[in-house]
This record gives C-alpha cells, structure tokens and sequence, in this order.
C-alpha cells in the first residue's frame, strides 16, 4: 500500500511559516493558510483569528478534490488555479507541488494581479521545502529512520484515556 | 494518511464513515457533534441538498486529547451514499486512516449493504488502499428497526476480515462512539506499528 504519512518537523514548519507570512505581506493580503491536498492545515499567516482554520481547510480540499475530477473529465492534468471572487473579500486557491494547496484571501487592498505574482514565487520556495520534506520520508519508509517516532510506545490505556474512561 | 506535526505537537487523523444511502451516517457524525464537549469539537460542516440528503461529505474536526505529549485530533467525514454519486465518494477516501461502514440493518437494505462494500473495495483500490488492511469497523446500525436482519445473518454476509463489528441505534446514540473508539484504537496502533 502506497501510504506515507505527512510528517512535519519543526525546522521544516518554521521554513513554511516564514515563506507564507512573507507572502501574506507581499501580496497584501489579509490571511493566507497553507492546506494539504487531505484537507488538513499546515500553516497559516496574517488574520487567522476571523476564520474557522479548520472548516477552510477540510472545504478547500474537498473544492480543489472536486475541480481535479472535473479537470480529469474533461481531459485536462489538473487546474492548478481557482478564483473565487466576492463583494468584499476574495479567495485565491492554487496547487503546490502534488500535496500542497495555497489559499490566499484578499480584499481591496491588493489585487489578483499581485496575488498572483506574488504567490507565483512563493509556490516555488515552498515546493522545495515540500520536496524535501517527501525526500526524508521516502528514506525513513525505506529504512533508516532518523528518529523514535513517540507513538511507537502507545498503549489501550492511552486509547481509552482518550474516550474518558 | 496522518499527519503528524511536530512543530504543533498534533496528529490529525482522517476517519470516513461509508455505506449505502440513508444508512447513518450522517447521524452518527451528528450526535457525536451534539455530545461532545463545545470545547473539543468544531463546526459541523455539512454539504447536504435542500432534502438534506448529503451531496458530498459532512465534516467534523474533534480533539480528542492527548496521547504521548501530541493533541490527537480526529477529522471524520462521512460519504453521500447514494450511487450515482460515486466520483464525490472517492475523493472523499484520499488520504483516509480509517473506515467506518455503517450497514443498514433491515433486511431489504442487504443487498446495498454488500453493493456499497464492493464499492468501498473498489474506490480504495484507486486511492492506492486495500480494504483487507486498512483501519476498518463494521457498524450495524438501526438494530430498533423491526424489520432488522438477525446479526448472525447480517456477520455472514458483511463480516470479510474479523473487522470489529458493533451494534448501534445511531439515531439514539446507542453504539456511535463504541464504534469511533474501535476505529481511533486500530489507527493509533498502525501509527505504533510504523
């Protein structure tokens, strides 16, 4: 089963969040999450506090899951780009690498030719760091792992702690 | 596929409740949402038709507390269960750790029941899973129907790999989070394994 888990260090986080809250500054926009293909958030940058993170994530996955199968319909690869436009504020999603997805929201304050721009270089760097990131869990699945994974000394009880009991 | 940050000290967990329409599913997630502590759980995300019939997936993101100094957090989405949304369904199942199947206890449900795991079967395959080894649980819902199969019956024809098989009445919450816990206990234990 081809299944490799996301695994994210905190050097690794820390190179993402300072590429993502550059490119919040830069494009001027309000917030910008970084959300994996799966519907989990990775990062986010700017305003976070106005926005249910978690909902953002989970229906931005599930619009850029539903646009593939739509793209794949029609025999295209992939849209690497949605743009949802609003009275006030605006959403720009694109794809980074194969499990990536920016999610840039803006209002009056930039423009979608700057966000554009913008996420444009900032796509590039975070592909590399996602690139790596796949890299070191490729090696680590084929053997040799770096670090004790903490969950390798679960127990029920920890389970059932969980549920209350 | 968990994702597991270390910066955050988090695991995010994605469980997915399957089966045919109607089923349950979406009042399993429902009264888990209404039992939880406010604190622990977050919206109720659901994407439903004007009939409230789900038209793609209901989502809810749950912490669950900590295990090993990392906050566990479940996200369980449910499919819509109706066949001719079968294209919504399997992207639905992308990076998923775990699969309930929630099986329609009256008799003239069986035969979606079995459809609905052959169709599971099949929209794993093409997320590169295999429905013989992932984190699975076998929920046998509305068991206060009087039409209900004998669960002797119900094992025979849904029970393919001594998956954990649970009683419930989900409507009345009787079984939903027995059937949760079996799903978490299996996925956190694949996390020791790996």
């Amino acid at each position: 089963m081809a299944k490799l888990d996301l695994i994210m260090f905190e050097e690794e986080y820390k190179l993402l969040h300072e590429i993502i809250s550059r490119l919040q500054k830069d494009a001027s926009a309000k917030v910008v999450f970084l959300v994996d293909k799966n519907g989990q958030q990775i990062a986010s940058a700017g305003d976070v506090k106005s926005i249910d993170a978690t909902s953002l994530a989970s229906l931005t996955a599930g619009n850029v899951a539903a646009t593939d199968g739509l793209a794949k319909l029609i025999g295209e690869k992939e849209f690497s780009l949605l743009f949802h436009e609003g009275e006030k504020d605006n959403l720009h999603i694109s794809i980074v690498g194969k499990r990536g997805i920016l999610v840039v929201i803006f209002d009056q304050n930039s423009s979608l030719a700057l966000v554009r721009l913008r996420v444009k270089k900032a796509s590039k760097e975070l592909q590399e760091i996602f690139d790596q990131v796949e890299q070191r869990a490729q090696k680590e699945s084929d053997g040799g792992s770096r670090f004790e994974s903490p969950f390798s000394e679960i127990t029920d009880e920890d389970i059932d702690r969980l549920f209350g009991d | 596929m968990t994702f597991i940050n270390y910066a955050s000290r988090e695991i995010n967990c994605k469980i997915v409740y399957y089966g045919p329409g109607l089923c349950g599913k979406t009042t399993n997630i429902q009264w888990i949402f209404e039992q939880a502590n406010p604190d622990k759980r977050g919206k109720l995300v659901s994407l439903a038709t004007e009939t409230d019939r789900t038209l793609f997936f209901d989502f809810l993101p749950l912490d669950m507390g900590m295990v090993k100094g990392f906050k566990v957090r479940f996200h369980l989405y449910t499919v819509p269960g109706q066949v001719f949304y079968d294209a919504s369904r399997k992207l639905i199942l992308r990076g998923c750790d775990g699969i309930i199947f929630v099986a329609d206890s009256q008799k003239a449900r069986m035969e979606a029941n079995i459809e609905s795991i052959a169709n599971l079967a099949t929209n794993l395959r093409e997320n590169g899973f295999d429905v013989r080894t992932i984190p699975y649980v076998l929920q046998l819902n509305k068991r206060d129907m009087p039409s209900a199969a004998p669960v002797a019956e119900m094992e025979r024809l849904l029970r393919f790999r001594g998956e954990p098989m649970i009683e419930a009445v989900a409507s009345e919450g009787t079984g939903v989070i027995d059937t949760l816990k079996a799903a978490a206990r299996q996925i956190l234990m694949e996390l020791q394994k790996n």
